[in-house]
């Protein structure tokens, strides 16, 4: 029999504590995926932040640690310097990487710190109950914004792989979303290269991932993955922010 | 006599660092211990280390972080307002149990403060700085050869407990230069451990983490490190008296300060009072026990700090006669000089 | 035997130099010695100094509340530190920037260094005038310390330490 799909080995075969519809999962089974393809599992180091993917740690099946808010860039650049053979990825949220770790994520990047960085942006603070995060949308209602995210008191959503393009030590920017099938496979192609660029030594790659949260828009699971399409993508334009050249 | 060399406290403890392994230094500049970052960023590189200057002393404790967690040996230092800003990732350090030492060269605080000598962050160093039921393991060297001695000795200590150790000093030990002898070159391989983050080959995956959600898996992680700690407490336990066998008036200094005093106390026994000086050299463990023994059957026990009172408190505990116990201090940088502590103790 | 040394003047005339210069020196001599510099801000454009403590003892406090020695490169020096030498004590004051003083060692270091060739040798010139009235610390170790705080620099400048060294054993009062 034709084995079509299993678990990817770097993946523990547990349930996950993330809500119905949620886009984490899936961003989950395409690194696990990219890793077992990539045959880096026994070599892999993980950096998990806080946020709703606090407990990434507990579903991957390889080294895995914890930072304090925002700070894993640095952290995940402790790793790297200690041990470069080794393949050292952050995984970050919104709140994570654009409002408390913006230092960290800014310099990491400029020092071109051969580390990769999964981004996933759900445009809210899941984890704490639903308030505003740096990307949340002009008019997005949130716990903090309840008449709607104001530019005037809130600024706009920032706007993270257009503010690290210009640095020259940032070598691959990708912006992709899981909320259809076809989205899904091409932004496991983007990790898969970002993964690549850091096994050739390439140097800082960061791809960013819009990710439903139904919980805290408030809205069903298919109805955010059509938000995602039809209002995020407006704000976020999906797609190559800067490619990979190959030094 | 062949070997000295004359350096000053912050060359001392970098170099200390160096000769006792440690190959990952993170920091940012700040006076008065600017001196480190740029030795640092030359020495490492002839001794195949790696030296960052980060963004920020926030940055510099998680860099510390990272490369502690793959069992390499890694340090940062800085001055108070840095120290401040490392507390989070020193709780963090604590709670996950990565080995690390913190070099803190203290100026005038609070705020932006100024940049002369100063011992006021010992409640932050002593008490937790950060968070959480954590302890570190404090040295107060007060002269620049035990800089050298306690910097060599802190990486092995902080790896026995699984601790972070923080050498305590002040803008006065850092800038002032005195003869020294560096100890030998440690060969150092990395630790071997069933912890250290280095990728799962041949083995189970490991997780370091600080989060303990669960009913009680907190309380137990947390009874778990009071061990360690209560461990340390009757191990690493170090203290200096000088002329304490007859004292009727005891001092009490740390760090550089405890030098001063040691002249009052000659000077004071000139003029016929029978002084005597006790030292702790770990802050903490405190050694109040010592301290209570050697204080039984003093008149007075004058302590003395540069700060508005803060080991004070800690030896009011520690004797049997608190009543007895005053304090002469100066604070926001200010240097108590010797002749004012002999009048204050006679 | 304990020497309490103070040397003060502006940024950029030797002063810390001189003073590691004699700390070294004195450490080699397999004496105890602590050296104390200003540092900061301070030192930036306006006056430098340092603290050295020389003795046969270990030393306690590093600290200077009283010197034996003092050594003012300029009047500012002069004014903040005279009050603080004890009571025959010694004082070298550099007269090209600081008013003579009866019973001191007057000596203008800077005229000298310029006459030498180099205005940065005035420190050196001062510590031979000091030496020339109380060898705190022979001169022969003296001599011999300059190659090795000169180590790696060019034949040149130790020739330069050397004469002004000797100018300045030869020109004081």
């Amino acid at each position: 029999m034709k084995t079509l799909y299993k678990k990817p080995e770097s993946l523990n075969d547990i349930v996950t504590h993330y809500c119905p519809g949620c886009g984490h999962g899936i961003v989950h089974r395409l690194i696990a995926e990219v890793i077992d393809e990539l045959n880096i599992r026994e070599k892999t180091i993980g950096v998990a932040p806080v946020g709703c993917a606090v407990l990434a740690y507990n579903y991957f099946n390889f080294d895995v640690t914890e930072a304090a808010h925002g700070r894993a860039p640095a952290v995940a650049t402790g790793i790297k310097r200690a041990l470069p053979d080794n393949f050292v990825f952050s995984y970050q949220g919104d709140g994570d990487l654009a409002a408390i770790g913006t230092g960290e994520i800014i310099h990491a990047a400029n020092r071109s710190e051969n580390i990769s960085v999964v981004f996933v942006n759900n445009t809210v603070y899941g984890m704490t109950g639903g308030q505003m995060a740096p990307t949340t949308l002009v008019g997005q209602k949130t716990l903090t914004s309840p008449g709607g995210r104001s530019s005037c008191t809130a600024g706009n959503p920032v706007k993270v792989c257009e503010l690290l393009a210009p640095l020259e030590g940032v070598k691959y920017l990708y912006r992709g979303a899981v909320s259809s099938p076809s989205k899904i496979n091409t932004v496991k192609k983007a990790i898969k290269q970002s993964f690549e660029i850091q096994l050739a030594g390439g140097g800082f790659s960061l791809v960013e991932i819009l990710a439903q949260c139904p919980t805290y828009w408030g809205m069903t699971p298919c109805e955010s993955v059509k938000h995602i399409e039809t209002e995020l993508v407006k704000t976020f334009p999906l797609g190559e922010i800067k490619k990979w050249k190959k030094e | 006599m062949k070997n000295k060399e004359l350096v000053c406290g912050n060359i001392a403890f970098s170099e200390a660092a160096i000769r006792g392994g440690c190959r990952y230094y993170y920091g940012y500049p700040i006076t008065p211990q600017n001196e480190v970052t740029s030795y640092m960023s030359s020495r490492m590189d002839e001794v195949g280390g790696v030296f960052l200057q980060a963004e920020s002393e926030i940055a510099s404790i998680n860099m510390v972080f990272g490369a502690a967690l793959t069992g390499a040996r890694a340090m940062t230092s800085s001055s108070s307002p840095g120290i401040s800003l490392m507390q989070e990732g020193i709780s963090y350090l604590a709670a996950c149990e990565l080995p690390a030492v913190i070099a803190n060269v203290m100026r005038g605080g609070p705020g932006l403060g100024n940049i002369a000598p100063a011992q006021s962050d010992y409640f932050q160093a002593v008490k937790g700085g950060g968070h959480g039921d954590y302890r570190l393991i404090v040295y107060a060297p007060s002269t620049v050869q035990e800089v050298v001695d306690y910097t060599y000795k802190s990486f092995s200590v902080a790896e026995k407990y699984r601790m972070q150790v923080m050498i305590l000093m002040d803008g006065l030990l850092g800038q002032m230069m005195e003869p020294v002898v560096f100890p030998e070159m440690v060969e150092f391989k990395g630790i071997k451990s069933d912890w250290s983050i280095t990728g799962c080959k041949g083995r189970a995956p490991r997780l370091v983490r600080s989060l303990f959600l669960g009913r009680g898996v907190l309380e137990d992680h947390n009874k778990k490190l009071q061990e360690k700690y209560k461990k340390a407490e009757e191990t690493e336990l170090k203290y200096e008296t000088y002329k304490t066998e007859d004292a009727e008036v005891l001092l009490t200094s740390f760090g550089i300060c405890a030098r001063f005093c040691r002249k009052a106390v000659d000077l004071l026994r000139e003029k016929g009072v029978a002084a005597g000086l006790f030292r702790p050299v770990t802050l903490w463990p405190f050694p109040g026990d010592k301290l209570f023994k050697v204080a039984e059957n003093v008149k007075k026990i004058v302590c003395v700090e540069m700060n508005a009172g803060q080991m004070v408190e800690d030896v009011r505990l520690s004797v049997s006669n608190p009543e007895k116990v005053s304090f002469f201090g100066r604070t926001g940088g200010g240097i108590p000089s010797v002749s004012k502590i002999v009048e204050f103790a006679k | 035997m304990e020497e309490r040394i103070v040397i003060s003047g502006f940024g950029g005339q030797g002063i810390i130099a001189l003073g590691k210069f004699i700390a070294l020196t004195a450490m080699n001599s397999d004496k105890h010695v602590t050296y104390l510099p200003s540092y900061g801000a301070e030192v930036r454009g306006g006056t430098a100094n340092c603290q050295i403590i020389i003795s046969d003892e270990e030393i306690a406090s590093p600290c200077i509340e009283d010197m034996d020695i003092l050594i003012a490169m300029n009047q500012p020096s002069f004014d903040r530190f005279c009050g603080n030498v004890v009571t025959g004590g010694l004082i070298v004051v550099n007269t090209s920037l600081a008013a003579a003083k009866p019973g001191a060692v007057n000596i203008p270091a800077t005229e000298i260094a310029v006459s030498l060739g180099e205005k940065k040798i005035a420190n050196v010139v001062a510590l031979g005038a000091l030496l020339a009235r109380e060898e705190f610390l022979s001169v022969k170790d003296i001599k011999d310390a300059l190659p090795v705080v000169l180590k790696g620099r060019c034949e040149k400048i130790l020739r330069l330490n050397v004469q002004a060294l000797n100018a300045g054993l030869r020109n004081s009062e």
